[in-house]
């Protein structure tokens, strides 16, 4: 059997997975009858039918030519995962350093990802956002953000 | 002429000085709070609850609404700007108004999404002052089944917003209305899909899938393309101001969206949001001419028909609000919240027991929307010049302003790294040729359709012909399955599509 259709193939498996892991999901909680739903009983409904809808997605891609095999391509590990990762380090960092170090960390990881990184650019670009982002979130909106680190407040 | 006496009334309240200062000051803050991703209006009203106590209720409410339109607007902003929609509503702007702006339109966009709005605006208004009594007539008529049916409908009607698989974006909704499902069970209490982790029985927040999808997701997506071929926008930006061209096609669709908007925003539980999305597919159904712009990359009616429909609907779902008590969304419900600290009990004998606040209130909806048009025209110019920037500068601003905005949500890192999560899911979705869209309509009405189908079931004792026999539910769903047959008919997609080339 081949693959006629990459993209549908792996959204159609992962369609018929999610929607199997939400119903096998939904069985720990009481389906209840119809005239009686409990918690269970539309997200075990949905799921099957996700999966079902999946199904169909991946029949079609065993079956229907598709132009070129509608490959998946290159897939950008390197922005991907520094995109993620400045994203998570910034959650980390945040609460314990505060945004005077979370925010500079998080915009030189993402200037990272791209390909055009020069580092008198991007230490303009911490410089102006910072200070950019504490006049208006902090001072302007007064929203309660940790400025200087934790060690450094308490 | 009772209108005309209310609106008097209205007007005589709204043009105190005391009153326009707190609408501008709304419209002002609310327009911010719009721009910047995240910042919801919801988080803003919220923050300002407490300092309410010190306002007088009429004022407290004016203000409160001028932060709920106001951030409608400059939600659009960024939708056709930056392509993150920072309001539900603003989804559908952000299809056809991103791929101007890329193209250099984004004054134009913008310029049709205000103009479309005030316009909207006036009528919603005068609706309002018009129809409050007779329209809460109609919602009285809506029971569960009835609310199923329209949001079947409202979901159905979604996947035309894709242009890929008709399969696939049944698909994708279906995913969001799971999604939806991890909460804690509205009825029984239980907390679903939590794995046991407390942030999540109160479920996944709605910006964080947004940001993380639409915002990160993106951008992974951009960078990972050569920079040669990167999505960005062109440098040759076409003007401030929309042309005449631009007028002539927009205002048809303004007039669509602005009846549409008023009727669907009556109904509570959809409002603007159902509003919006069905005006977009009405735009997208109804004939172009000839050597427009096709839908999805750019064309001016996808920006000003559902830009007007939600404004109309953001407008009319005062309407449940105020003669029901009923808030239709999650800013109504923190208003009726701000009434009750007032000692106002929401609820039909508001128009009788305060008229000044209730009149006022609607009259000052007006100014409103007028002061907004006057601070946003000024503030294209500016908001252009925000395209100007390299994307290697714009993109951890981007990132910056995100992850910030995601923080302050709960003033907890837990949203952030939710969003990171759903970061490489946009990611893989765009890889996979699924659009996202449709997942987050699915997404915000989960939850919703899931109450009213239960409480269906449990009326109609778990019959489920029961949204077959109610006629008003059958012909909601009876127009959901028309609309599936019609796109999927591959024969009346093709001759459509050739129909529209012979007229031109």
């Amino acid at each position: 059997m081949k693959i006629k259709s990459q993209k549908d193939f792996w959204s159609g498996l992962m369609f018929v997975a999610t929607g199997l892991g939400f119903a096998a999901g939904a069985t720990s909680y009481n389906f209840g009858t119809s005239a009686r739903p409990g918690p269970g009983y539309f997200p075990f409904g949905l799921g099957i039918l996700l999966a079902v809808l999946g199904a169909l997605v991946l029949f079609k891609s065993l079956t229907v030519e598709s132009e070129g095999g509608d490959p998946i391509g290159h897939i950008g590990w390197k922005p991907l995962a520094l995109v993620v990762a400045a994203v998570a380090v910034f959650g980390l960092a945040l609460p314990r350093l505060g945004m005077i170090i979370s925010l500079p960390i998080l915009i030189f990881m993402a200037s990272l990802a791209g390909d055009e990184f020069k580092l008198k650019e991007v230490i303009v670009n911490i410089v102006i956002l910072t200070v950019g982002s504490w006049l208006v979130f902090i001072k302007g909106l007064n929203l309660v953000i940790p400025l200087w680190p934790s060690f450094m407040t308490a | 002429m009772d209108l005309i006496n209310n609106l008097v009334l209205g007007f005589g309240v709204a043009f105190t000085l005391q009153n326009l200062f707190y609408a501008f000051f709304g419209a002002l803050l609310g327009t911010l709070i719009g721009v910047l991703p995240g910042l919801g209006p919801v988080a803003t009203i919220a923050m300002l609850l407490p300092s309410i106590y010190a306002l007088d209720a009429t004022p407290a409410l004016i203000m409160l609404a001028g932060i709920y339109y106001g951030a409608q607007y400059g939600g659009s902003t960024t939708a056709i700007l930056i392509n993150v929609p920072g309001e539900s509503s603003s989804v559908v702007t952000a299809i056809d108004g991103y791929q101007m702006a890329r193209k250099g339109r984004a004054g134009a966009a913008l310029a049709a999404a205000g103009l479309g709005s005030f316009f909207a605006g006036c009528v919603g208004t005068i609706i309002i002052a018009a129809f409050a009594p007779p329209l809460t007539e109609l919602a009285f008529k809506f029971g569960p089944a009835e609310y199923f049916s329209l949001m079947v409908l409202g979901l159905i009607g979604a996947v035309v917003l894709a242009s890929g698989s008709l399969i696939k974006a049944i698909a994708m909704i279906i995913l969001g209305l799971l999604l939806g499902q991890i909460n804690t069970d509205v009825i029984s209490g239980v907390p679903r899909f939590s794995f046991d982790i407390p942030e999540l029985t109160d479920g996944i927040g709605f910006v964080a899938i947004a940001m993380g999808v639409f915002g990160f997701g993106e951008i992974i997506a951009n960078l990972s393309r050569p920079a040669e071929h990167r999505e960005v926008f062109t440098k040759d930006v076409k003007g401030i101001w929309p042309t005449r061209q631009d007028f002539k096609n927009a205002y048809p669709a303004v007039l669509r969206g602005t009846a549409l908007g008023s009727i669907l925003g009556v109904l509570p539980g959809g409002g603007a949001l159902l509003a919006s999305f069905a005006a977009y597919t009405v735009e997208k159904k109804s004939k172009g001419k000839a050597g427009d712009v096709p839908f999805g990359q750019g064309n001016i009616r996808g920006v000003a028909g559902p830009e007007a429909a939600n404004n109309a609907g953001a407008q009319t779902s005062f309407i449940p609000m105020l003669t029901l008590g009923i808030p239709p969304n999650a800013v109504m419900a923190l208003m009726v919240g701000a009434m009750t600290i007032k000692g106002i009990q929401p609820g039909p004998q508001v128009m009788t027991s305060n008229p000044e606040l209730f009149w006022g209130l609607i009259a000052s909806m007006w100014v409103g929307n007028a002061m907004l048009i006057i601070l946003n025209l000024p503030l294209i110019g500016i908001w252009i010049k925000l395209l100007t920037v390299p994307y290697r500068f714009l993109y951890p601003a981007i990132m910056s302003f995100c992850c910030i905005g995601l923080y302050t949500l709960n003033n907890n890192n837990f949203d952030v790294f939710m969003a990171a999560g759903f970061g490489v899911v946009g990611y893989a979705f765009f890889k996979l040729g699924c659009e996202p869209a449709p997942l987050l309509l699915g997404f915000i009405l989960g939850p919703m359709m899931e109450e009213n189908l239960r409480r269906a079931l449990l009326l109609s004792r778990g019959d489920w012909s029961a949204f077959l026999t109610r006629p008003l539910s059958a012909g909601l769903l009876i127009a959901a399955a028309l609309m599936i047959v019609v796109v999927s008919l591959p024969s009346i997609k093709s001759k459509r599509e050739e129909a529209f080339q012979e007229e031109g």
